[in-house]
């Protein structure tokens, strides 16, 4: 069971702060995919993943790490407001 | 602070007895120059924690006036001071809360051309900017000056900070968030007031941290915190030799 973790716009698109999800995915990108089949939340989400950031067990990461031992998935864009 | 006698009740006496700062702390603090982008929420604490705790150089820098929806969360400012520029208003409140600390106050929006001029000789430089575009043109003028950045931001009930130095072997600011392909999503801009106090006094405590050597601060890590739902990480993050900003060397650092 992996537990995803959303912060700032993509909580707000998604509508969740966290989740937890049985998946097939090997690697971010392909949790992306399937996160962003879901429905039209998840996709305008992930509509444009450069501007997003993933943290695999707290540890900054590419979408293409794989997801294997991986307990905690977070998704975050750079925060802008002062 | 060098030779003169400990009075219990002195203005730093908190900090002189503090395991971590002392006398050799506030010295540092003392003999530190700190640059502030930005005088709105984040500015507010950041600016008033470190005029309060004696650091000896405090530069600002912001265009803006302060109105009336600013007073839910910039604290800096008051009723009686709308419609002045914030760094007349800054200036008037931390000039109060500490007469010691020498102000140099910029009435000016960063941009390319004065972002490098503003940043040179400084030790430190806060990003309480409140857009994408100035926390990138910050970040590579800090990297071309090997200038250590401070970063905080939030947005509605979130913050997040990172210190950012290729220098001292850390990541820069594009590095852990390149520039994105297309502009970010507009959100709401709704922020909860108490919001850049505790994300603002953070990043001043951090300030404190890296002026002094104090324990462990921010560089190579992102502190993410979600108010709302008391969600809270510090993320790892990495230099990247592909970052078309430092290279993910710090060389000018």
């Amino acid at each position: 069971m992996l537990d995803i973790v959303y912060f700032a716009w993509v909580r707000e698109r998604i509508g969740i702060p966290r989740e937890q999800l049985e998946t097939e995915a090997a690697t971010v990108a392909e949790l992306v995919t399937e996160l962003a089949a879901r429905d039209a939340r998840y996709q305008a989400a992930f509509a444009d993943p450069t501007a997003l950031r993933v943290a695999l067990d707290q540890d900054l990461a590419d979408f293409a790490a794989p997801l294997a031992g991986v307990r905690e998935v977070a998704f975050f864009p750079p925060m802008t407001g002062g | 602070m060098d030779g003169q006698s400990f009075e219990p009740e002195g203005r730093y006496a908190r900090h002189l007895i503090l395991p971590g700062i002392g006398p050799a702390g506030q010295a540092r603090l003392g003999a530190a120059s700190v640059l502030v982008i930005g005088a709105g929420g984040l500015g507010s604490p950041v600016l008033l924690y470190l005029a309060a705790a004696g650091v000896g150089r405090l530069g600002l820098a912001d265009d803006d006036v302060v109105s009336l929806s600013n007073l839910q969360r910039q604290v800096l400012h008051g009723t009686a001071r709308l419609g002045q520029g914030k760094t007349v208003s800054a200036r008037a409140r931390l000039a109060d809360l500490n007469p010691e600390v020498v102000l140099e106050t910029h009435a000016i929006r960063v941009e390319a051309e004065t972002a490098a001029t503003l940043v040179a000789g400084y030790d430190l430089v806060i990003d309480c900017t409140d857009n994408l575009a100035a926390r990138h043109l910050l970040n590579r003028a800090c990297v071309a000056a090997g200038v250590p950045l401070l970063s905080g931001a939030i947005a509605q009930w979130e913050g997040q900070i990172g210190l950012y130095a290729p220098g001292l072997g850390g990541p820069c600011y594009a590095c852990t968030f390149p520039k994105p392909d297309h502009p970010p999503p507009a959100q709401s801009k709704g922020v909860v007031g108490a919001l850049p106090g505790v994300v603002g006094a953070r990043m001043a405590l951090e300030a404190i941290k890296q002026l002094t050597g104090a324990g462990q601060g921010l560089l190579g890590r992102l502190w993410m915190i979600d108010t709302l739902w008391n969600e809270e990480r510090l993320m790892v993050t990495h230099r990247r030799a592909d970052c078309p900003v430092c290279r993910g060397k710090g060389e000018k650092c």
